[in-house]
């Protein structure tokens, strides 16, 4: 056989491949690109709502990568930063684009891990045996919520100034502590350059790191026990002859092209707010936030933006301010706790009851109402519509182990649904 | 002195935000609206002409007080469609050269002694306030003796701001209406119109044009990519269309085999 010549096309593969073994002896790459992604056997019946994952984890690669050429630019502290903001809009070869592509990110992001989340619940996907999964995903979002709050004040706007100003000092109402603990996050008696530059160093470094090892946590969590589809099915419990599960094809290529078109259409969303309303008429970037920070000037009205303000409503909802911070902090801790809090035996929302449907529409439209009732001003109407929604929100969680229980679940098929199309 | 101020600024914020909301709640009610009035501007960004004359009156008018520190000449002229030369001829008077920024040569301590506060920066004022409420305030000045002076703004009550267009504007009064309830004993002052007590030397449609054209020039410094954005938009949403079609055939070739 030594008398063969190998064509040079072969030649050519035989010594890619032995790069490949070469790697493999040493590190598990062909071993993880199968269990991630060439043999991660998927549901074949995602629906939109599982779009929102893929999504999420472009906008963190975006807002890594467009936070680092920020910051090549961006000076943080208390006398440049505003300035150092306006010299990337106008100066730095596309730095607006860049500056408009970390801004909407911020928001594109709350709004497709909502989403995700949303999905969780309506599919069960917290349940046994995902409840690690939903535990990493909650602490990414925390994260995320650390994350988009520091990064707020680092465009030393007033409106960051004062935004920053109102949730530290919300850490003053645990009593004793309060005070020290509200001066000892500041690093100051007040917001000041000492608070930008602890704020940067969270929001460049040590929050991102975390995101990013929880990011992979909570995949490889998921990997680990597969992923839920939107009938609840458990795809590993029906094998064919191949020890693969019927119900699931290989993620590549199967849901990387697929997911390749959301991720297309997502991005021409994102286009048509970063080209055409980068401000979002004031919700992604705040009007007062073109004012640069000033400590004896309050903006005319204080609100956080967009994505905190369903918390924001709940904290005013609450005449005692200690009782309100707590109240707030209950309201986001709620979810870590309801893969337990759930005791339905049925995972998918299509074979749950009319119980646990009403209550989950009842807590999306109290989340939503809470939202924009959280950008107004607290009249006295306002506030009474607030403490309404906050009940029903906490309804959803605290009544959750009775209405689940007592809910007429229907029987849950063998086989998920699917319809080739 | 200053609380007082101060107590009028936060009045014509209320002020602003009831006209504001009455605004949103519908033309008709706009109309009735107390206080100052936001008309909209109804500038256009993309008239270069408009844009020239703009920065003409800018740096005449405004920037006697007023900097603009985060705009330079250099980019004026290129985006203004002006060559080096008539930038520093026609926009330059104090020896600037042509990559600084559009600074005023008043010190912020003399404004600070001279106006009480110094005079806002005015490079972000059409993103921080907007384009109508630059408009409106420009155009909403009026007679007021009890004021330093001499003069009031509708739109924000109390303002350090001299009437400096009232050569170009004329000067005008306050005229007001009174309303009572069913009962006749309570009577609200409320502002009618503004009635002319000395003509300028713009009509009222010259005086409008130029205050637009002044608007307009704050908006395009207030973000000056903002024409080239909108065109890149354009193309990117263009590839974005083309990438969808290959995506999505792409997908229905590999799917097909999922039954």
């Amino acid at each position: 056989m030594s008398a063969t010549v190998p064509s040079p096309q072969s030649g050519e593969r035989s010594r890619l491949a032995a790069l490949v073994d070469w790697i493999d002896a040493r590190f598990p790459m062909t071993r993880m690109w199968k269990e991630h992604a060439s043999e991660y056997y998927a549901p074949k019946n995602f629906n939109f709502w599982y779009y929102f994952g893929v999504l999420a984890s472009v906008v963190l690669v975006l807002q890594i990568v467009t936070g680092i050429f920020l910051t090549m630019n961006y000076k943080p502290s208390a006398a440049d930063a505003f300035a150092s903001v306006e010299y990337i809009m106008r100066d730095v070869e596309w730095g607006w684009l860049i500056r408009y592509m970390h801004s909407t990110g911020a928001s594109a992001f709350f709004i497709v891990v909502y989403l995700h989340m949303f999905r969780g619940l309506m599919y069960g996907s917290f349940k046994n045996p995902r409840e690690l999964v939903w535990i990493f995903g909650m602490l990414i979002y925390l994260c995320l919520m650390a994350e988009a709050f520091f990064g707020y004040l680092l465009p030393w706007g007033n409106m960051s100034y004062w935004g920053a100003q109102v949730i530290v000092s919300l850490f003053g109402a645990i009593p004793g502590i309060g005070e020290s603990l509200v001066e000892w996050i500041r690093g100051d008696y007040y917001i000041s350059d000492i608070t930008l530059n602890r704020f940067f160093a969270l929001h460049v470094v040590a929050l991102p790191i975390a995101l990013i090892f929880l990011v992979i946590a909570h995949i490889l969590a998921l990997h680990e026990v597969g992923s839920n589809n939107p009938d609840g099915v458990e795809i590993k419990k029906v094998k064919g002859p191949d020890g693969h599960p019927v119900d699931g094809i290989p993620f590549h290529p199967y849901y990387t092209v697929h997911d390749t078109v959301a991720v297309v259409v997502f991005f021409a969303l994102f286009a048509a707010v970063m080209f055409f309303a980068p401000t979002m008429g004031g919700y992604f970037l705040e009007h007062a936030n073109f004012e640069p920070a000033d400590p004896l000037r309050t903006p005319e009205h204080i609100a956080p933006v967009w994505y905190f303000t369903p918390f924001y409503a709940i904290l005013r909802a609450v005449p005692s301010k200690l009782f309100g911070v707590v109240l707030m902090g209950v309201a986001v801790l709620a979810f870590f706790f309801v893969p337990w809090l759930d005791r339905s035996r049925v995972k998918s929302i299509r074979y749950r009851g009319w119980l646990y449907r009403g209550f989950l529409i009842a807590f999306a439209i109290s989340f939503l109402a809470l939202g924009y009732l959280g950008l107004k001003p607290a009249t006295p109407a306002y506030t009474n519509a607030a403490r309404v929604f906050s009940v029903v929100y906490f309804a959803f969680f605290f009544l959750m182990p009775w209405y689940t229980k007592a809910d007429q679940t229907k029987p849950v098929p063998e086989r998920v649904t699917y319809h080739a199309h | 002195m200053r609380t007082d101020k101060k107590k009028r600024i936060v009045a014509g914020g209320l002020r602003l935000v009831l006209a504001l909301s009455a605004l949103v709640a519908g033309a008709a009610v706009a109309s009735e609206a107390p206080g100052g009035v936001i008309k909209p501007a109804h500038n256009d960004i993309t008239n270069i002409a408009s844009l020239q004359r703009g920065a003409r009156n800018f740096v005449n008018y405004c920037m006697g007080c007023h900097s603009a520190r985060y705009v330079r000449y250099s980019r004026l002229g290129e985006d203004l469609g002006l060559s080096e030369q008539q930038v520093i001829e026609n926009l330059m008077f104090t020896g600037e050269r042509i990559h600084d920024t559009m600074r005023t040569s008043m010190r912020p301590e003399d404004a600070a002694r001279w106006f009480g506060t110094p005079p806002p920066d005015l490079t972000l004022i059409a993103r921080s306030r907007g384009t109508d409420y630059i408009y409106s305030f420009l155009k909403s000045f009026y007679l007021d003796p009890s004021r330093p002076n001499g003069v009031n703004n509708m739109v924000l009550p109390g303002t350090a701001m001299p009437h400096v267009l009232w050569e170009r504007e004329g000067l005008k009064e306050a005229v007001y209406g009174g309303e009572s309830d069913a009962q006749h004993n309570v009577v609200h002052k409320r502002f009618k119109e503004f009635r002319v007590v000395r003509p300028g030397s713009d009509t009222a449609k010259e005086f409008d044009e130029f205050v637009r054209d002044t608007v307009n020039f704050l908006d395009y410094i207030g973000e000056p990519m903002q024409l080239e954005r909108r065109s890149i938009g354009l193309r990117v949403l263009a590839f974005l269309l083309v990438f969808f079609l290959f995506a999505y055939f792409l997908k229905k070739e590999y799917w097909k085999d999922v039954k």
